[in-house]
């Protein structure tokens, strides 16, 4: 008789051990399927991977630093450790050719890691918010490719919110959603020495300054998948029926150090196409003014949805507390 | 001991359900979603995008009054493991909501509702 309630208390502490794994997924918020934008971090704590993300374009010049192509090729990879709580980490390779015929340079950019906590979800309202610290590993790239040699600091919060829950009449904006992030971007050192020869031959010591940025930004979308699914089949062909129109905004805020009110940033309008175990995404890159720059460039990205690819390893919390 | 195998059994049910893979999403349902249609339907259809967990997977049809108008529970068909279905009472003119939630085999719940509505009576 002993061993029966044994067994009973197994099989119920066993099951009670599994269910939470199926309640776990990537971006999902009650309905809403939040997917992984481009320019924006991501609200949600997932198991995925980006790669690549593609980047090309035309930056000006500053001071003696002449205009350049940029090309960066970028990956993402992220793991949850529990349910609701993932470390990120991120690399990049930056080529950069100069407009006045100086030697291109090219190599990795700096290492980047941030610790992300999803502490609010609610599947009614279609609402996450995230917190997020990330560390940007300074000196881990190479500095002509870019990498600054100090650490810089991110902390943020973020959020998402599915627009599921408006009223009858507004139904055919409940596929629209938004996601975004306020972030501190904090640099380890307020300024770096730099030594130039000046025409007579003399060493001059400089300051670069780095500044502390206000960094910001959302995106703005209409899934329609959201609109077959739970609005109104429109009948829309396949293909069509998984994409995801979106707008994202994103600003940076220089706020000391002679950098204040120097204001740089995007507007990417752009899709994204869900499949079931990847997206794709193709954003424009509109510089918002001359400072960040005056040609559009082009961003893309592919995205693969590990807890989707490998459920049962890759792709479960490695903790599923 | 045949205990402990019934507690095996189960564990190997649960944890070894990750045999195929993908989130299980509403592919299409008739009535369609968001649909009018003139004559009551005599059953809900819904197929995902996934093969469905049967045993964790339900699908109701409420009235505006919440009230329940399906014969229930759902049925699942093997031979189309995507596909959910279930019969429904003689309906009157009205809007319906329909709820479901499904398991998918590779263990990730989703779930969701949409409406359809009928402007005749049976």
């Amino acid at each position: 008789m002993a061993s029966r309630y044994l067994a009973a208390a197994l099989a119920a502490a066993l099951a009670l051990c599994a269910w939470p794994a199926l309640a776990s997924a990537h971006g999902l918020a009650g309905k809403r399927f939040f997917p992984s934008t481009l320019t924006i971090d991501d609200p949600f704590v997932s198991d995925e991977l980006s790669l690549p993300t593609f980047l090309h374009i035309k930056q000006p010049g500053e001071g003696d630093v002449p205009p350049s192509q940029i090309t960066n090729i970028s990956g993402e990879f992220s793991k949850r450790i529990f349910p609701d709580l993932g470390l990120t980490l991120a690399g990049e390779w930056n080529l950069l050719d100069p407009a006045d015929n100086r030697r291109t340079e090219s190599g990795f950019g700096n290492l980047e890691m941030t610790l992300k906590y999803q502490f609010f979800t609610s599947a009614v309202h279609e609402t996450i918010v995230s917190a997020a610290f990330g560390w940007e590993a300074g000196g881990t790239g190479r500095k002509k490719a870019g990498a600054e040699s100090f650490d810089v600091f991110k902390p943020a919060i973020l959020f998402g919110k599915g627009m599921g829950d408006l009223p009858e009449a507004l139904r055919w904006l409940r596929p629209a959603a938004v996601t975004g992030l306020v972030e501190g971007v904090l640099p380890g050192r307020s300024g770096n020495k730099t030594f130039t020869l000046n025409d007579d031959g003399d060493l001059e010591v400089g300051i670069e300054k780095n500044p502390n940025v206000f960094h910001w930004g959302f995106a703005v979308m209409y899934s329609l998948p959201y609109l077959q699914s739970f609005v109104k089949d429109v009948g829309l062909p396949a293909v069509i029926n998984r994409l995801i129109p979106l707008v994202e905004i994103d600003i940076n805020n220089p706020l000391d150090r002679g950098f204040a009110g120097k204001t740089a940033g995007t507007v990417n309008p752009g899709i994204i196409w869900t499949g079931r175990y990847f997206q794709v995404g193709l954003e424009a890159v509109v510089p918002v003014n001359e400072r960040t720059g005056k040609s559009v460039g082009i961003r893309g990205q592919i995205h693969f949805y590990l807890d989707d690819l490998f459920p049962t390893t890759l792709g479960r919390p490695l903790f599923n507390w | 001991m045949r205990g402990l195998g019934a507690a095996a059994a189960l564990t190997a049910l649960l944890l070894g359900a990750g045999v195929a893979w993908g989130h299980a999403f509403l592919e299409r349902a008739e009535p369609r979603v968001g649909s009018t249609v003139k004559s009551p339907p005599s059953q809900v259809r819904a197929w995902f995008t996934q093969d469905l967990e049967p045993a964790f997977s339900t699908l109701e049809v409420v009235n505006e009054r919440g009230e329940r108008v399906d014969r229930g529970p759902a049925q699942f068909d093997a031979a189309s493991p995507t596909l959910l279905q279930v019969p429904l009472r003689p309906l009157g003119p009205g809007t319906y909501r329909v709820k479901w939630r499904v398991l998918s085999v590779d263990t990730h719940v989703t779930e969701g509702d949409f409406t359809f509505r009928i402007t005749g009576a049976p």
